[in-house]
């Protein structure tokens, strides 16, 4: 375990008042690792946070470069780092919050070939990517792997997401596979309201930090769902499905599969 | 008439109404984009017309969100 030092006990002093959390707490966070797949819209605020809180390794998966209509969301990049590698642009401000973190990155695309050798090496997966392939490749891996995972969708003023841990509902229990190809529009075909990213992305951070902690009730069996227009917030209980292809009890699916993704998502943007 | 909860909502449907018509008379415009839970669980795309709604079943439409990062 880790001995907090006398900047850590101040650095992380809100973190230890708090009597669900404490010194204890605090260093299950500081020996937890997770792995974001994403540097995005959702990705940067869980990140940011993330690291802030003193997660002890934090790796980051992305292959794209930042561009300048990212930042209208992707707080973790600044204008200086257009034409940067995302997950080099984020590193930079993890260890500028919290040196305390060990940032490790991957400027790549996660895909069936490299997804379980990279998950192996976390201790929880957060899902910040902007397509149905991918977020289908997480899931499978994850449930194969027996590795908790949080879920986050955005889209225009909305935003859902939920929490796997082994043996609860998995993505494929609620969507049981990818929608057909264009017929979902992603953010960046029908636009997202940028602080949408941090509303969600939030919940997912502190959805990991509930986990290494213990605190409380995490969205498992549950899909919590918002619409900012109105800011209803709606949470719907979902089973594990006994006929889900990947968890249910005659799983169908024994490998990862590498869906086909919209053509104009694959632009780099 | 039947009781049921669509998406939190109760509302009264006629008997022996299935799935299927459910979800079109619920305005849902585009149907390739839910995914519909019935009871909590997720019912499949090919049985919404075979299955039948009874009094105090429970419905969530439930909507694909792909975006995150890019």
């Amino acid at each position: 375990m880790i001995e907090l030092n006398e900047d850590q006990i101040v650095r992380y002093s809100r973190h230890i008042l708090l009597q669900d959390v404490g010194v204890e707490g605090q260093e299950k966070i500081m020996n937890a690792s997770v792995l974001v797949v994403g540097a995005g819209g959702l990705g940067a605020p869980v990140s940011l946070y993330l690291a802030a809180a003193g997660i002890g390794r934090i790796g980051l998966i992305d292959a794209d470069v930042v561009d300048l209509s990212n930042l209208q969301r992707q707080v973790i990049h600044f204008t200086k780092d257009v034409g940067r590698p995302k997950v080099e642009s984020a590193a930079e401000k993890i260890r500028a919050i919290n040196p305390d973190v060990k940032v490790e990155t991957y400027q790549d695309f996660l895909w069936s070939g490299n997804a379980l050798e990279i998950i192996s090496k976390y201790d929880f997966i957060v899902d910040g990517t902007d397509n149905f392939p991918v977020k289908f490749l997480i899931n499978d891996a994850c449930v194969m792997a027996g590795k908790p995972f949080s879920h986050g969708g955005i889209l225009r003023f909305n935003g859902q997401t939920f929490t796997h841990v082994p043996g609860s509902a998995c993505y494929r229990c609620l969507f049981k596979e990818p929608p057909p190809v264009g017929a979902v529009p992603t953010c960046s075909q029908a636009g997202v309201l940028g602080a949408i990213a941090g509303m969600l992305g939030t919940i997912q951070a502190a959805e990991v930090l509930k986990y290494f902690t213990g605190v409380g009730e995490l969205l498992t069996n549950k899909l919590l769902t918002f619409d900012a227009k109105t800011m209803n917030f709606k949470t719907f209980n979902v089973k594990k499905g006994e006929k889900c292809p990947i968890c249910g009890k005659n799983p169908t699916i024994d490998k990862l599969i590498d869906y086909e993704q919209a053509a104009c998502d694959l632009k780099k943007h | 008439m039947a009781k049921i909860t669509v998406n939190g909502e109760s509302k009264e449907v006629r008997d022996g109404i299935t799935l299927k018509a459910l979800i079109e008379e619920s305005g849902v415009l585009q149907p390739d984009m839910v995914s519909v839970q019935l009871n909590e669980q997720f019912a499949e795309r090919e049985e919404w017309d075979r299955t039948v709604i009874k009094e105090g079943d429970s419905i969530d439409f439930l909507y694909f969100m792909g975006g995150g990062a890019a």
